[in-house]
Protein backbone atom coordinates (compact mmCIF):
# COMPACT_ATOMS: atom_id res chain seq x y z
CA UNK A 1 0.00 0.00 0.00
CA UNK A 2 1.02 3.33 -0.70
CA UNK A 3 2.29 6.24 1.67
CA UNK A 4 -0.51 8.26 1.26
CA UNK A 5 -3.19 5.64 1.83
CA UNK A 6 -0.60 4.31 4.93
CA UNK A 7 -1.66 8.22 6.45
CA UNK A 8 -4.98 8.30 5.77
CA UNK A 9 -5.34 4.59 7.25
CA UNK A 10 -3.40 6.04 10.13
CA UNK A 11 -5.50 9.01 10.74
CA UNK A 12 -8.78 7.53 10.75
CA UNK A 13 -8.41 5.93 13.82
CA UNK A 14 -6.37 6.18 16.75
CA UNK A 15 -7.49 3.77 19.58
CA UNK A 16 -4.95 1.41 19.85
CA UNK A 17 -6.76 -2.31 19.28
CA UNK A 18 -5.87 -3.27 23.08
CA UNK A 19 -8.16 -0.67 24.51
CA UNK A 20 -10.93 -1.68 26.62
CA UNK A 21 -14.67 -1.30 25.67
CA UNK A 22 -16.29 2.03 26.75
CA UNK A 23 -19.57 3.11 25.48
CA UNK A 24 -18.79 6.45 26.55
CA UNK A 25 -15.42 6.33 24.60
CA UNK A 26 -17.30 4.16 21.11
CA UNK A 27 -20.19 7.14 21.35
CA UNK A 28 -17.58 9.76 20.46
CA UNK A 29 -16.57 8.00 17.36
CA UNK A 30 -20.31 8.99 16.06
CA UNK A 31 -20.02 12.72 14.97
CA UNK A 32 -24.30 12.55 14.95
CA UNK A 33 -25.23 11.07 18.34
CA UNK A 34 -23.98 14.87 19.97
CA UNK A 35 -26.60 16.24 17.87
CA UNK A 36 -30.30 16.79 19.51
CA UNK A 37 -33.89 15.99 18.37
CA UNK A 38 -36.46 18.93 19.33
CA UNK A 39 -34.42 20.15 21.97
CA UNK A 40 -33.75 16.55 23.28
CA UNK A 41 -30.74 14.52 23.06
CA UNK A 42 -31.04 11.73 20.78
CA UNK A 43 -31.60 8.65 21.50
CA UNK A 44 -31.14 6.78 18.26
CA UNK A 45 -32.99 3.22 18.92
CA UNK A 46 -33.56 2.21 14.97
CA UNK A 47 -30.43 0.63 13.91
CA UNK A 48 -32.25 -2.16 12.09
CA UNK A 49 -33.02 0.35 9.91
CA UNK A 50 -29.67 1.37 9.27
CA UNK A 51 -26.97 2.51 11.69
CA UNK A 52 -24.97 5.61 12.46
CA UNK A 53 -21.24 5.80 10.82
CA UNK A 54 -18.18 6.08 12.72
CA UNK A 55 -16.19 9.33 11.86
CA UNK A 56 -13.59 6.45 10.64
CA UNK A 57 -15.58 5.51 7.73
CA UNK A 58 -16.62 9.30 7.24
CA UNK A 59 -12.71 10.43 6.89
CA UNK A 60 -12.27 7.31 4.48
CA UNK A 61 -14.92 8.02 1.83
CA UNK A 62 -13.81 11.70 2.24
CA UNK A 63 -10.38 10.66 2.07
CA UNK A 64 -11.18 8.55 -0.89
CA UNK A 65 -12.30 11.52 -2.73
CA UNK A 66 -10.26 13.76 -1.62
CA UNK A 67 -6.72 12.54 -2.60
CA UNK A 68 -7.48 9.23 -4.38
CA UNK A 69 -10.80 9.72 -6.69
CA UNK A 70 -9.97 7.93 -9.94
CA UNK A 71 -11.80 4.82 -11.90
CA UNK A 72 -10.70 1.11 -11.17
CA UNK A 73 -9.26 -1.18 -13.14
CA UNK A 74 -8.56 1.20 -15.78
CA UNK A 75 -5.53 3.72 -16.39
CA UNK A 76 -2.09 3.17 -16.06
CA UNK A 77 -2.12 6.44 -14.00
CA UNK A 78 -1.22 6.68 -9.89
CA UNK A 79 -4.78 7.85 -8.94
CA UNK A 80 -6.25 4.87 -10.81
CA UNK A 81 -3.71 2.31 -8.96
CA UNK A 82 -4.69 3.90 -5.84
CA UNK A 83 -8.10 3.43 -6.21
CA UNK A 84 -7.92 -0.19 -7.25
CA UNK A 85 -5.46 -0.76 -4.32
CA UNK A 86 -8.45 0.68 -2.04
CA UNK A 87 -10.95 -0.84 -3.85
CA UNK A 88 -8.94 -4.44 -3.62
CA UNK A 89 -7.90 -4.04 -0.14
CA UNK A 90 -11.54 -3.51 0.99
CA UNK A 91 -12.74 -6.92 -0.64
CA UNK A 92 -10.02 -8.37 1.25
CA UNK A 93 -11.55 -7.14 4.26
CA UNK A 94 -14.74 -8.29 3.67
CA UNK A 95 -13.76 -11.93 2.66
CA UNK A 96 -11.92 -12.03 6.00
CA UNK A 97 -14.92 -10.36 7.88
CA UNK A 98 -17.05 -13.40 6.94
CA UNK A 99 -14.45 -15.93 6.60
CA UNK A 100 -14.59 -16.92 3.11
CA UNK A 101 -12.25 -19.50 1.30
CA UNK A 102 -11.65 -16.82 -1.87
CA UNK A 103 -11.61 -13.25 -2.42
CA UNK A 104 -13.18 -13.80 -5.71
CA UNK A 105 -16.46 -15.18 -3.44
CA UNK A 106 -16.91 -11.76 -2.15
CA UNK A 107 -19.02 -9.99 -4.87
CA UNK A 108 -19.85 -6.17 -4.45
CA UNK A 109 -23.65 -4.58 -4.46
CA UNK A 110 -26.12 -1.90 -3.93
CA UNK A 111 -27.46 -3.76 -0.86
CA UNK A 112 -28.89 -7.39 0.60
CA UNK A 113 -31.69 -6.84 -1.54
CA UNK A 114 -30.06 -6.47 -4.73
CA UNK A 115 -27.62 -9.70 -3.94
CA UNK A 116 -30.95 -11.65 -2.98
CA UNK A 117 -32.39 -10.43 -6.45
CA UNK A 118 -28.72 -11.33 -8.15
CA UNK A 119 -29.04 -14.72 -7.20
CA UNK A 120 -33.06 -15.18 -7.73
CA UNK A 121 -32.28 -13.60 -11.51
CA UNK A 122 -29.25 -15.75 -12.42
CA UNK A 123 -29.08 -18.80 -10.26
CA UNK A 124 -32.67 -19.31 -10.32
CA UNK A 125 -33.46 -18.57 -13.67
CA UNK A 126 -31.06 -21.03 -14.24
CA UNK A 127 -32.04 -23.90 -11.86
CA UNK A 128 -35.87 -23.48 -10.79
CA UNK A 129 -38.08 -24.54 -13.57
CA UNK A 130 -41.86 -25.03 -13.71
CA UNK A 131 -43.00 -27.19 -11.30
CA UNK A 132 -40.54 -26.60 -9.04
CA UNK A 133 -40.38 -24.89 -5.16
CA UNK A 134 -38.24 -22.05 -3.45
CA UNK A 135 -38.88 -22.36 -0.26
CA UNK A 136 -38.65 -19.91 2.54
CA UNK A 137 -39.97 -18.96 6.01
CA UNK A 138 -42.32 -16.80 7.26
CA UNK A 139 -40.52 -14.65 9.10
CA UNK A 140 -38.59 -13.11 5.84
CA UNK A 141 -38.31 -9.42 5.09
CA UNK A 142 -39.66 -8.53 1.68
CA UNK A 143 -36.65 -8.42 0.08
CA UNK A 144 -36.65 -12.33 0.76
CA UNK A 145 -39.77 -12.67 -0.51
CA UNK A 146 -40.70 -10.79 -3.55
CA UNK A 147 -37.57 -11.45 -5.84
CA UNK A 148 -38.80 -15.08 -5.46
CA UNK A 149 -42.48 -14.46 -6.01
CA UNK A 150 -40.73 -12.73 -9.56
CA UNK A 151 -38.83 -15.95 -10.57
CA UNK A 152 -41.84 -18.35 -9.60
CA UNK A 153 -44.53 -16.34 -11.67
CA UNK A 154 -41.82 -16.65 -14.27
CA UNK A 155 -40.77 -20.03 -14.02
CA UNK A 156 -44.56 -21.26 -12.99
CA UNK A 157 -42.78 -22.45 -9.81
CA UNK A 158 -43.87 -22.39 -6.16
CA UNK A 159 -43.16 -20.59 -3.13
CA UNK A 160 -43.19 -22.52 -0.01
CA UNK A 161 -43.17 -20.85 3.24
CA UNK A 162 -42.08 -23.01 6.41
CA UNK A 163 -44.38 -22.01 9.55
CA UNK A 164 -43.20 -20.02 12.59
CA UNK A 165 -44.52 -20.29 16.10
CA UNK A 166 -46.25 -17.93 18.42
CA UNK A 167 -42.64 -17.13 19.92
CA UNK A 168 -41.41 -16.22 16.24
CA UNK A 169 -39.34 -18.99 16.30
CA UNK A 170 -38.57 -21.02 13.08
CA UNK A 171 -40.64 -24.67 13.10
CA UNK A 172 -37.91 -26.84 12.25
CA UNK A 173 -39.33 -29.94 11.47
CA UNK A 174 -42.40 -27.86 9.41
CA UNK A 175 -39.41 -26.68 7.36
CA UNK A 176 -38.02 -29.95 6.88
CA UNK A 177 -41.21 -31.61 5.72
CA UNK A 178 -41.37 -28.92 3.08
CA UNK A 179 -38.02 -29.63 1.58
CA UNK A 180 -38.83 -31.83 -1.57
CA UNK A 181 -37.81 -33.29 -4.58
CA UNK A 182 -38.47 -30.31 -6.32
CA UNK A 183 -37.03 -27.73 -3.95
CA UNK A 184 -34.51 -26.56 -5.97
CA UNK A 185 -33.07 -23.46 -3.49
CA UNK A 186 -34.14 -22.50 0.11
CA UNK A 187 -33.59 -18.81 0.83
CA UNK A 188 -34.01 -17.81 4.82
CA UNK A 189 -33.35 -14.76 6.84
CA UNK A 190 -30.20 -15.30 9.42
CA UNK A 191 -31.78 -13.35 11.77
CA UNK A 192 -35.31 -11.84 11.85
CA UNK A 193 -35.80 -8.36 11.05
CA UNK A 194 -39.46 -7.27 12.86
CA UNK A 195 -38.87 -9.94 15.73
CA UNK A 196 -35.30 -10.60 16.06
CA UNK A 197 -35.19 -14.26 16.15
CA UNK A 198 -31.91 -16.13 15.18
CA UNK A 199 -32.85 -18.82 12.79
CA UNK A 200 -30.68 -22.31 13.38
CA UNK A 201 -28.34 -21.31 10.07
CA UNK A 202 -26.36 -24.41 10.19
CA UNK A 203 -29.22 -27.17 10.84
CA UNK A 204 -31.36 -25.58 8.10
CA UNK A 205 -28.03 -25.61 6.08
CA UNK A 206 -27.80 -29.14 6.74
CA UNK A 207 -30.84 -30.23 6.65
CA UNK A 208 -31.15 -28.76 2.75
CA UNK A 209 -27.32 -30.10 1.67
CA UNK A 210 -28.64 -33.68 2.55
CA UNK A 211 -30.84 -33.33 -0.33
CA UNK A 212 -28.66 -31.62 -2.65
CA UNK A 213 -30.43 -27.96 -2.11
CA UNK A 214 -28.83 -24.86 -1.69
CA UNK A 215 -29.24 -22.17 0.69
CA UNK A 216 -29.32 -18.35 0.65
CA UNK A 217 -28.81 -16.38 3.84
CA UNK A 218 -30.17 -13.39 4.05
CA UNK A 219 -27.84 -11.58 6.46
CA UNK A 220 -28.55 -7.81 6.99
CA UNK A 221 -29.34 -8.16 10.64
CA UNK A 222 -26.84 -10.55 11.45
CA UNK A 223 -23.38 -9.32 10.30
CA UNK A 224 -23.84 -6.30 12.23
CA UNK A 225 -24.48 -8.40 15.66
CA UNK A 226 -22.78 -11.97 15.30
CA UNK A 227 -19.80 -13.46 14.55
CA UNK A 228 -20.60 -14.54 10.58
CA UNK A 229 -18.34 -16.97 9.10
CA UNK A 230 -19.82 -18.28 6.09
CA UNK A 231 -17.81 -21.91 5.73
CA UNK A 232 -18.53 -22.74 9.48
CA UNK A 233 -22.25 -22.51 8.35
CA UNK A 234 -21.03 -23.94 5.13
CA UNK A 235 -24.16 -21.97 2.87
CA UNK A 236 -23.83 -21.74 -0.53
CA UNK A 237 -25.26 -17.36 -0.47
CA UNK A 238 -24.62 -15.09 2.10
CA UNK A 239 -25.91 -11.39 1.54
CA UNK A 240 -25.49 -8.51 3.54
CA UNK A 241 -25.89 -4.35 3.64
CA UNK A 242 -23.35 -2.20 4.93
CA UNK A 243 -25.25 1.01 6.15
CA UNK A 244 -26.79 -1.45 8.83
CA UNK A 245 -23.03 -1.89 9.95
CA UNK A 246 -21.48 1.18 10.41
CA UNK A 247 -20.94 1.83 6.63
CA UNK A 248 -22.27 3.51 3.81
CA UNK A 249 -25.67 3.00 2.45
CA UNK A 250 -26.15 1.67 -0.94
CA UNK A 251 -23.28 -0.91 -1.09
CA UNK A 252 -23.74 -4.19 0.00
CA UNK A 253 -22.14 -7.76 -0.27
CA UNK A 254 -23.38 -11.04 -1.77
CA UNK A 255 -20.89 -14.10 -0.61
CA UNK A 256 -21.24 -16.85 -2.94
CA UNK A 257 -19.32 -20.59 -3.33
CA UNK A 258 -16.76 -20.40 -6.11
CA UNK A 259 -18.04 -23.62 -7.84
CA UNK A 260 -21.79 -22.39 -7.66
CA UNK A 261 -20.71 -18.49 -8.98
CA UNK A 262 -18.77 -19.67 -11.48
CA UNK A 263 -21.42 -21.97 -13.17
CA UNK A 264 -23.96 -18.85 -12.81
CA UNK A 265 -25.22 -16.57 -15.79
CA UNK A 266 -23.86 -13.03 -15.29
CA UNK A 267 -26.40 -10.63 -13.57
CA UNK A 268 -25.86 -7.29 -15.51
CA UNK A 269 -23.55 -6.88 -19.27
CA UNK A 270 -21.59 -4.07 -19.47
CA UNK A 271 -17.56 -2.51 -18.67
CA UNK A 272 -15.76 -4.44 -16.16
CA UNK A 273 -17.81 -7.44 -16.23
CA UNK A 274 -16.08 -8.82 -19.56
CA UNK A 275 -12.57 -9.81 -20.23
CA UNK A 276 -13.37 -9.36 -24.11
CA UNK A 277 -16.36 -7.95 -26.59
CA UNK A 278 -17.24 -8.35 -30.31
CA UNK A 279 -19.95 -8.23 -31.65
CA UNK A 280 -19.80 -11.81 -32.36
CA UNK A 281 -18.84 -12.90 -29.18
CA UNK A 282 -18.07 -11.69 -25.42
CA UNK A 283 -16.22 -13.50 -23.10
CA UNK A 284 -17.31 -12.85 -19.17
CA UNK A 285 -14.63 -11.67 -16.69
CA UNK A 286 -13.38 -13.97 -14.33
CA UNK A 287 -14.73 -13.86 -10.49
CA UNK A 288 -16.19 -11.86 -8.70
CA UNK A 289 -16.44 -8.98 -11.97
CA UNK A 290 -18.32 -11.06 -13.69
CA UNK A 291 -21.41 -9.96 -11.56
CA UNK A 292 -20.18 -6.20 -10.78
CA UNK A 293 -20.90 -4.92 -14.20
CA UNK A 294 -20.14 -1.27 -14.61
CA UNK A 295 -18.09 1.63 -12.69
CA UNK A 296 -18.82 0.13 -8.90
CA UNK A 297 -18.95 2.30 -5.97
CA UNK A 298 -15.51 2.75 -4.82
CA UNK A 299 -16.48 5.33 -1.78
CA UNK A 300 -18.86 3.05 -1.23
CA UNK A 301 -16.38 0.07 -0.88
CA UNK A 302 -14.16 1.81 0.61
CA UNK A 303 -16.28 2.87 3.52
CA UNK A 304 -17.15 -0.52 3.98
CA UNK A 305 -13.85 -1.72 4.57
CA UNK A 306 -13.30 1.35 7.11
CA UNK A 307 -16.71 0.04 9.13
CA UNK A 308 -15.54 -3.59 9.13
CA UNK A 309 -11.85 -2.32 10.21
CA UNK A 310 -13.72 -0.17 12.98
CA UNK A 311 -15.72 -3.04 14.44
CA UNK A 312 -12.87 -5.34 14.23
CA UNK A 313 -10.95 -2.71 16.42
CA UNK A 314 -14.04 -2.46 19.22
CA UNK A 315 -13.82 -6.46 18.57
CA UNK A 316 -16.98 -8.69 17.49
CA UNK A 317 -17.29 -10.24 20.67
CA UNK A 318 -17.59 -7.44 22.55
CA UNK A 319 -19.98 -6.28 20.20
CA UNK A 320 -21.88 -9.10 20.78
CA UNK A 321 -21.90 -8.99 24.45
CA UNK A 322 -21.90 -5.47 24.98
CA UNK A 323 -25.73 -5.82 22.60
CA UNK A 324 -27.01 -9.00 24.41
CA UNK A 325 -26.94 -7.04 27.77
CA UNK A 326 -28.55 -4.18 25.93
CA UNK A 327 -31.14 -6.37 24.39
CA UNK A 328 -31.44 -8.52 27.71
CA UNK A 329 -32.23 -5.21 29.78
CA UNK A 330 -34.44 -3.48 27.55
CA UNK A 331 -36.58 -6.95 27.48
CA UNK A 332 -36.63 -6.77 31.20
CA UNK A 333 -37.34 -2.96 31.49
CA UNK A 334 -40.01 -2.63 28.54
CA UNK A 335 -42.29 -5.71 29.34
CA UNK A 336 -42.60 -4.84 33.24
CA UNK A 337 -44.59 -1.61 31.52
CA UNK A 338 -48.29 -1.86 32.11
CA UNK A 339 -50.09 -2.82 28.48
CA UNK A 340 -46.81 -3.59 26.69
CA UNK A 341 -46.71 -6.55 25.38
CA UNK A 342 -43.51 -8.11 23.02
CA UNK A 343 -43.50 -9.40 19.64
CA UNK A 344 -40.62 -11.54 19.36
CA UNK A 345 -39.47 -13.65 22.06
CA UNK A 346 -37.58 -16.47 20.63
CA UNK A 347 -35.08 -18.20 22.98
CA UNK A 348 -31.96 -17.01 20.39
CA UNK A 349 -32.72 -13.31 19.20
CA UNK A 350 -30.46 -10.22 18.67
CA UNK A 351 -30.55 -6.47 17.51
CA UNK A 352 -34.12 -5.59 17.67
CA UNK A 353 -37.03 -5.85 20.54
CA UNK A 354 -40.49 -5.09 18.62
CA UNK A 355 -43.65 -4.03 20.81
CA UNK A 356 -47.19 -2.98 20.97
CA UNK A 357 -49.39 -1.68 23.19
CA UNK A 358 -53.09 -1.70 24.18
CA UNK A 359 -55.12 0.43 22.84
CA UNK A 360 -52.37 3.01 21.02
CA UNK A 361 -51.46 2.28 17.58
CA UNK A 362 -47.41 1.95 16.89
CA UNK A 363 -47.57 5.20 15.10
CA UNK A 364 -49.13 7.37 18.02
CA UNK A 365 -45.98 5.71 19.74
CA UNK A 366 -43.61 6.71 17.42
CA UNK A 367 -44.65 9.78 17.43
CA UNK A 368 -44.59 10.69 21.05
CA UNK A 369 -41.31 9.13 21.16
CA UNK A 370 -39.87 11.39 18.68
CA UNK A 371 -41.22 14.64 20.43
CA UNK A 372 -38.66 12.86 23.23
CA UNK A 373 -35.96 12.84 20.80
CA UNK A 374 -36.05 8.53 20.34
CA UNK A 375 -36.01 7.33 16.80
CA UNK A 376 -37.62 3.85 17.20
CA UNK A 377 -39.57 2.36 13.80
CA UNK A 378 -43.03 1.84 13.56
CA UNK A 379 -44.92 -0.09 11.24
CA UNK A 380 -44.82 -3.31 9.30
CA UNK A 381 -40.94 -3.62 9.12
CA UNK A 382 -41.57 -4.63 5.45
CA UNK A 383 -42.39 -7.66 7.12
CA UNK A 384 -46.25 -7.80 6.05
CA UNK A 385 -46.79 -11.47 6.72
CA UNK A 386 -44.66 -11.30 10.21
CA UNK A 387 -47.52 -8.62 11.18
CA UNK A 388 -50.20 -10.64 9.42
CA UNK A 389 -49.05 -14.10 11.59
CA UNK A 390 -49.29 -12.46 14.89
CA UNK A 391 -52.79 -10.59 14.61
CA UNK A 392 -51.28 -6.98 14.12
CA UNK A 393 -51.39 -4.41 11.91
CA UNK A 394 -47.69 -3.01 12.46
CA UNK A 395 -45.58 -2.54 16.11
CA UNK A 396 -43.21 -0.29 17.50
CA UNK A 397 -39.36 -1.38 17.64
CA UNK A 398 -36.50 -0.69 19.00
CA UNK A 399 -33.15 -1.94 17.91
CA UNK A 400 -29.99 -1.14 19.25
CA UNK A 401 -26.08 -0.39 18.25
CA UNK A 402 -22.85 -0.95 19.69
CA UNK A 403 -23.37 2.79 20.89
CA UNK A 404 -26.60 2.48 22.98
CA UNK A 405 -26.76 2.44 26.42
CA UNK A 406 -29.09 1.48 29.19
CA UNK A 407 -29.96 5.02 29.87
CA UNK A 408 -30.98 5.56 26.79
CA UNK A 409 -33.14 2.01 27.41
CA UNK A 410 -34.23 4.08 30.86
CA UNK A 411 -35.49 7.33 28.35
CA UNK A 412 -37.15 4.38 25.87
CA UNK A 413 -39.21 3.28 28.86
CA UNK A 414 -39.80 6.73 30.34
CA UNK A 415 -40.99 7.72 26.69
CA UNK A 416 -43.58 4.84 26.94
CA UNK A 417 -44.84 5.83 30.06
CA UNK A 418 -45.36 9.10 28.72
CA UNK A 419 -47.15 7.66 25.70
CA UNK A 420 -49.43 5.94 28.19
CA UNK A 421 -49.90 9.37 29.95
CA UNK A 422 -51.00 10.67 26.74
CA UNK A 423 -53.79 7.77 26.02
CA UNK A 424 -54.57 7.73 29.78
CA UNK B 1 -45.13 18.63 25.60
CA UNK B 2 -46.92 21.62 24.67
CA UNK B 3 -46.40 20.55 20.95
CA UNK B 4 -48.08 17.09 21.56
CA UNK B 5 -50.70 17.88 23.53
CA UNK B 6 -51.71 20.17 20.76
CA UNK B 7 -52.02 17.20 18.15
CA UNK B 8 -53.52 14.38 20.74
CA UNK B 9 -56.42 16.88 21.87
CA UNK B 10 -58.88 15.63 24.04
CA UNK B 11 -61.72 15.80 21.24
CA UNK B 12 -59.12 13.65 18.83
CA UNK B 13 -58.43 11.07 21.89
CA UNK B 14 -61.68 10.65 22.73
CA UNK B 15 -62.86 9.94 18.30
CA UNK B 16 -59.59 7.44 18.74
CA UNK B 17 -61.41 5.33 21.31
CA UNK B 18 -65.45 5.68 20.73
CA UNK B 19 -65.18 6.50 17.01
CA UNK B 20 -68.55 7.50 15.49
CA UNK B 21 -70.20 5.93 12.46
CA UNK B 22 -68.02 2.88 12.77
CA UNK B 23 -69.75 0.99 11.25
CA UNK B 24 -71.42 -0.40 7.45
CA UNK B 25 -74.48 1.85 6.99
CA UNK B 26 -77.49 -0.39 6.46
CA UNK B 27 -77.85 1.06 3.20
CA UNK B 28 -74.85 0.57 0.80
CA UNK B 29 -74.38 2.02 -2.36
CA UNK B 30 -70.88 3.64 -2.57
CA UNK B 31 -67.27 2.23 -1.24
CA UNK B 32 -63.95 2.55 -1.25
CA UNK B 33 -60.67 1.27 0.59
CA UNK B 34 -57.50 3.21 1.32
CA UNK B 35 -54.67 2.61 2.87
CA UNK B 36 -50.99 3.53 4.18
CA UNK B 37 -48.95 1.07 3.46
CA UNK B 38 -45.95 2.68 5.46
CA UNK B 39 -47.86 2.53 8.37
CA UNK B 40 -50.56 -0.66 7.70
CA UNK B 41 -54.06 2.08 8.77
CA UNK B 42 -56.32 0.84 6.56
CA UNK B 43 -60.08 1.93 6.53
CA UNK B 44 -63.25 1.41 4.19
CA UNK B 45 -65.31 4.25 3.64
CA UNK B 46 -69.08 3.36 3.03
CA UNK B 47 -71.73 5.78 1.67
CA UNK B 48 -75.42 5.84 1.18
CA UNK B 49 -76.48 8.32 -1.56
CA UNK B 50 -78.91 9.91 -2.50
CA UNK B 51 -78.45 11.74 -6.00
CA UNK B 52 -75.66 13.90 -5.29
CA UNK B 53 -76.25 13.86 -1.36
CA UNK B 54 -74.57 11.75 1.21
CA UNK B 55 -77.36 10.37 3.12
CA UNK B 56 -75.26 7.97 5.37
CA UNK B 57 -71.88 7.88 6.23
CA UNK B 58 -69.83 4.71 7.70
CA UNK B 59 -66.06 3.28 8.38
CA UNK B 60 -64.29 0.00 9.24
CA UNK B 61 -60.82 -0.24 9.65
CA UNK B 62 -57.93 -0.05 12.03
CA UNK B 63 -55.31 3.23 11.95
CA UNK B 64 -53.63 5.12 14.49
CA UNK B 65 -55.49 7.82 16.20
CA UNK B 66 -54.92 10.62 14.53
CA UNK B 67 -56.24 8.54 11.45
CA UNK B 68 -59.30 6.90 13.94
CA UNK B 69 -60.17 10.27 15.14
CA UNK B 70 -60.30 11.97 11.47
CA UNK B 71 -62.32 9.50 9.84
CA UNK B 72 -64.77 9.55 12.56
CA UNK B 73 -65.43 13.18 12.75
CA UNK B 74 -65.50 13.40 9.02
CA UNK B 75 -68.43 11.20 8.81
CA UNK B 76 -69.85 13.74 11.65
CA UNK B 77 -69.89 16.93 9.36
CA UNK B 78 -70.13 15.35 6.06
CA UNK B 79 -72.98 13.89 6.63
CA UNK B 80 -76.04 15.11 4.98
CA UNK B 81 -73.97 17.11 2.83
CA UNK B 82 -73.45 16.68 -1.04
CA UNK B 83 -70.82 15.94 -3.03
CA UNK B 84 -69.66 19.56 -3.90
CA UNK B 85 -69.61 20.23 -0.47
CA UNK B 86 -67.88 17.21 0.95
CA UNK B 87 -65.09 18.03 -1.51
CA UNK B 88 -65.41 21.51 -0.64
CA UNK B 89 -64.65 21.00 2.97
CA UNK B 90 -61.46 18.27 2.22
CA UNK B 91 -59.88 21.30 0.19
CA UNK B 92 -60.09 23.30 3.26
CA UNK B 93 -59.37 20.46 6.02
CA UNK B 94 -55.67 19.36 3.42
CA UNK B 95 -54.64 23.19 3.94
CA UNK B 96 -55.66 23.50 7.76
CA UNK B 97 -53.36 20.54 8.30
CA UNK B 98 -50.44 20.97 6.05
CA UNK B 99 -50.71 24.47 7.24
CA UNK B 100 -51.01 26.35 3.97
CA UNK B 101 -53.91 28.37 4.96
CA UNK B 102 -53.86 30.15 8.43
CA UNK B 103 -57.90 30.19 8.83
CA UNK B 104 -59.71 28.12 10.26
CA UNK B 105 -63.26 29.27 9.94
CA UNK B 106 -65.96 26.74 8.22
CA UNK B 107 -64.38 23.80 9.60
CA UNK B 108 -66.16 23.72 12.83
CA UNK B 109 -65.00 20.81 14.90
CA UNK B 110 -62.38 19.86 12.73
CA UNK B 111 -60.43 22.89 13.34
CA UNK B 112 -58.93 20.56 16.13
CA UNK B 113 -56.82 19.24 13.42
CA UNK B 114 -54.90 22.43 13.25
CA UNK B 115 -52.24 20.81 14.99
CA UNK B 116 -51.27 18.21 12.56
CA UNK B 117 -49.39 20.72 10.23
CA UNK B 118 -46.55 20.72 13.23
CA UNK B 119 -46.08 17.10 12.52
CA UNK B 120 -45.76 16.81 8.81
CA UNK B 121 -45.05 12.67 9.05
CA UNK B 122 -48.52 12.92 10.31
CA UNK B 123 -50.71 14.89 7.63
CA UNK B 124 -50.98 11.62 5.38
CA UNK B 125 -53.04 10.07 8.77
CA UNK B 126 -55.27 12.96 8.79
CA UNK B 127 -56.31 12.51 5.39
CA UNK B 128 -56.36 8.87 5.11
CA UNK B 129 -59.82 8.85 4.93
CA UNK B 130 -61.04 11.88 3.46
CA UNK B 131 -59.10 10.75 0.10
CA UNK B 132 -61.05 7.39 0.62
CA UNK B 133 -63.80 9.08 1.10
CA UNK B 134 -62.96 11.25 -2.41
CA UNK B 135 -62.61 7.72 -4.37
CA UNK B 136 -66.09 6.30 -3.45
CA UNK B 137 -67.61 9.41 -3.90
CA UNK B 138 -65.68 9.52 -7.51
CA UNK B 139 -66.75 5.97 -7.69
CA UNK B 140 -63.50 4.82 -7.92
CA UNK B 141 -62.72 0.98 -7.46
CA UNK B 142 -59.01 0.63 -6.84
CA UNK B 143 -57.66 1.01 -3.38
CA UNK B 144 -56.62 4.34 -2.53
CA UNK B 145 -52.91 4.47 -1.11
CA UNK B 146 -51.17 7.53 0.61
CA UNK B 147 -48.09 6.97 -1.56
Amino acid sequence: MSAVTDTLHETRDRRPETAGFDVNEVRKDFPILSRTVHGKKLVYLDNAATSQKPRAVINAMSGYYEGENSNIHRGVHFLSGLATEGHDHARAVVQKFVNAADAREIVFTRGTTEGINLVAQTYGRANVGAGDEVLITAMEHHSNIVPWQILCEEKGARLQVAPINDRGELLLDEFETLLSPRTKIVAVAHVSNALGTINPISAIVEMAHRRNIPVLVDGAQAVPHLRVDVQALDCDFYTFSSHKMYGPMGIGVLYGKAALLEAMPPYQGGGDMISSVTFKKTTYNKLPYKFEAGTPDVAGVIGLGAAIEYMNRLGIARIEAHEHELLAYATKTISGIPGVRIIGTAKEKTGALSFVMDDVHPHDIGTILDQQGIAVRTGHHCAQPVMERFGIPATARASFAVYNTKEEIDALAAGIEKVREVFA
Amino acid sequence: MADLRELYQEVILEHSKTPRNFKQPAAVNRSAEGYNPLCGDHFTVYLDMEGDAIRDIGFKGSGCAISKASASMMTQIVKGKSKQEASALFEKFHKLVTGTDGKESDLGKLAVFSGVSEFPTRVKCATLAWHTLQAALAGQHDAVSTE
